[in-house]
């Protein structure tokens, strides 16, 4: 545990008086992917927004490689290395899509993408250049989104629910891209209520029921247990 | 055919100053989240700045076109750090009521000054006389605003799709709080917007003292028509606020020269009608859940 990029220690966060989060902990190591599996409410998005930075009532600790994120504005996280994959995909319409990837300050230059590099990972968004960014399909755009924080050089992404509302054919190609960018050493934080894909890309899983990790455990047990966990959190 | 070319070019001229102070109205708007309402203030003293410039130090039109824009920033500046920064995170309305009452009391100072009679500003040399080509007949003034608003529309255009502090700026406006969470610094960017966005005030200001009467009651109005322009273009749209600011300066030329008394009515006609059909504005994006 000694090696975790990302440590996630006793976090709970409020709406005013209603608490979302629950002494959540959780970890990830350097080129891991973990997952958050829950049904709808059960704090997933309020985790990683609590983590980005994004979520004012929160109490307990993160730390990256380390480093105390707490009480750290969202922007200084992200030059941390965190890398913001948010579920909507955050693409700007009054961006182009060249512009879209240089707008995050690169974090870590010999961590980071280069342009090359992204346009020959993702030959679309080369195509696509020169077009407003949200004039992409949805999947396009989670191609952008994703490719976004790379550019920057970002050490682990938040990855919001990449699957959602996109065809079996894209969910798939997703699915590639995660497992490349896990074999160049980024670690990924996976929100995805999408279990049969969250079993293809991840190495463990933390299940989320009312705030709370009610379980976690890795690939090959989570793939076991599918039925049974699912049931279990009412998906 | 010849009255609706005259009105054309009186409308693009008032569309101009519309333009340029919308413009920087939505730039805060899009990067402080705040709606300035002291916007026709600033637009105020930006004429008033002009006519004393010239009264007391004797510097006319020309240098005043650089002078007042560069006073207006730092005024800007000062109002954002002395009062705009500490409600920045309360409540928009917070701000909007702050920057109501630096109107009120801006209002009031000026008065108390320089009373209520207009400052006198001369039309500067060379750009005295009439245009007229057949029957379409226009001061050489009017035509010079008009063209000096649109340069400095598209300079700032320029600089807001070729710079990066541009594409940050366009970012922020779009969703500050994401532009955050992708690593820009916005709060950096905080001051000098909205000291640019009231430098643009100003110069509007300025460009309005040869032909309108200055005086402190010069803004009131403006500011409605303004809130009228962000709401037809889109609130949050940069380009909206620059069109719908020309649009808003013919809308209200034909209806000077058409229907007389009916062109402020027509304004807000045309506000409600953009509302009704398209409830974020001409450029403005609908919202998504």
């Amino acid at each position: 545990m000694s090696d975790a990029l990302l440590k996630v220690e006793d976090l709970s966060a409020f709406y005013g008086e209603a608490q979302a989060l629950r002494n959540v902990s959780l970890d990830v190591a350097a080129g891991e992917v973990v997952t958050l599996v829950g049904r709808n409410g059960a704090g997933k998005t309020t985790l990683l927004r609590s983590i980005m930075g994004l979520h004012k009532g929160t109490r307990g600790s993160v730390t990256l490689d380390g480093v105390s994120l707490d009480g750290k504005s969202a922007d200084k996280r992200a030059r941390l290395g965190l890398g913001w994959v948010p579920d909507d995909r955050g693409i700007y319409a009054t961006l182009s899509v060249a512009e879209n990837l240089s707008l995050p300050p690169v974090v870590d230059k010999a961590a980071a993408w280069s342009l090359d590099k992204i346009y020959e990972q993702f030959p679309v968004l080369h195509e696509r250049r020169d077009f407003p960014g949200t004039k992409l399909s949805g999947g396009e755009q989670q191609m952008l989104a994703m490719a976004r924080p790379l550019r920057a050089g970002s050490r682990l992404l938040l990855l919001d629910e990449p699957s959602e509302g996109l065809a079996p054919v894209i969910v798939n190609q997703i699915g590639q891209i995660i497992r490349d960018i896990k074999a160049q050493g980024v670690a990924v934080l996976l929100v995805e209520q999408n279990v049969k894909f969250a079993s293809t890309v991840a190495d463990r899983h933390n299940l989320l029921a009312q705030g709370e990790v009610v379980e976690s455990l890795d690939n090959a047990e989570f793939q076991s247990r599918t039925a049974e966990l699912l049931e279990h959190l009412g998906m | 055919m010849t009255e609706f070319l005259q009105y054309t070019l009186q409308g693009l001229a008032a569309g101009g100053f519309y333009a340029l102070a919308a413009l920087g109205l939505a730039v805060i708007f899009g990067v402080l989240g705040v709606v300035n309402f002291s916007h026709g203030a600033c637009y105020m003293l930006g004429a008033m700045v002009a006519a004393l410039l010239l009264q007391h130090f004797d510097l006319g039109f020309w240098p005043a076109l650089v002078i007042v824009p560069v006073i207006m920033f730092f005024f800007g500046v000062l109002v954002e750090r002395l009062l705009v920064q500490w409600l920045l995170r309360l409540d928009p309305l917070y701000n909007f009521l702050l920057t109501f009452g630096l109107t009120l009391l801006t209002v009031d100072v000026m008065k108390r000054q320089f009373g209520v009679s207009s400052l006198k500003y001369q039309v500067p040399a060379g750009l005295e006389g009439r245009f007229t080509i057949g029957s379409v007949d226009l001061s050489v003034y009017q035509l010079f605003a008009a063209a000096f608003a649109v340069v400095i529309c598209l300079a700032v255009w320029m600089i807001l799709t070729k710079t990066r502090v541009g594409m940050i700026v366009r970012a922020a406006t779009e969703d500050a709080e994401r532009s955050r969470a992708l690593g820009i610094n916005v709060a950096r960017w905080v001051t000098p917007v909205f000291g640019f966005g009231i430098a643009l005030a100003g110069l509007a200001g300025v460009l309005a003292a040869p032909y309108r009467a200055i005086n402190a009651d010069m803004g009131s109005n403006f500011i409605i028509i303004l809130f009228a322009i962000v709401v037809i273009g889109g609130l949050g749209s940069i380009l909206g606020a620059v069109v719908a600011g020309f649009l808003v300066g013919l809308v209200e030329a034909y209806g000077q020269g058409y229907y007389g008394q009916l062109s402020q009515v027509l304004i807000f006609v045309l506000m409600a009608a953009v509302v009704l059909i398209r409830p974020a504005g001409l450029f403005g994006r609908e919202e998504v859940a």
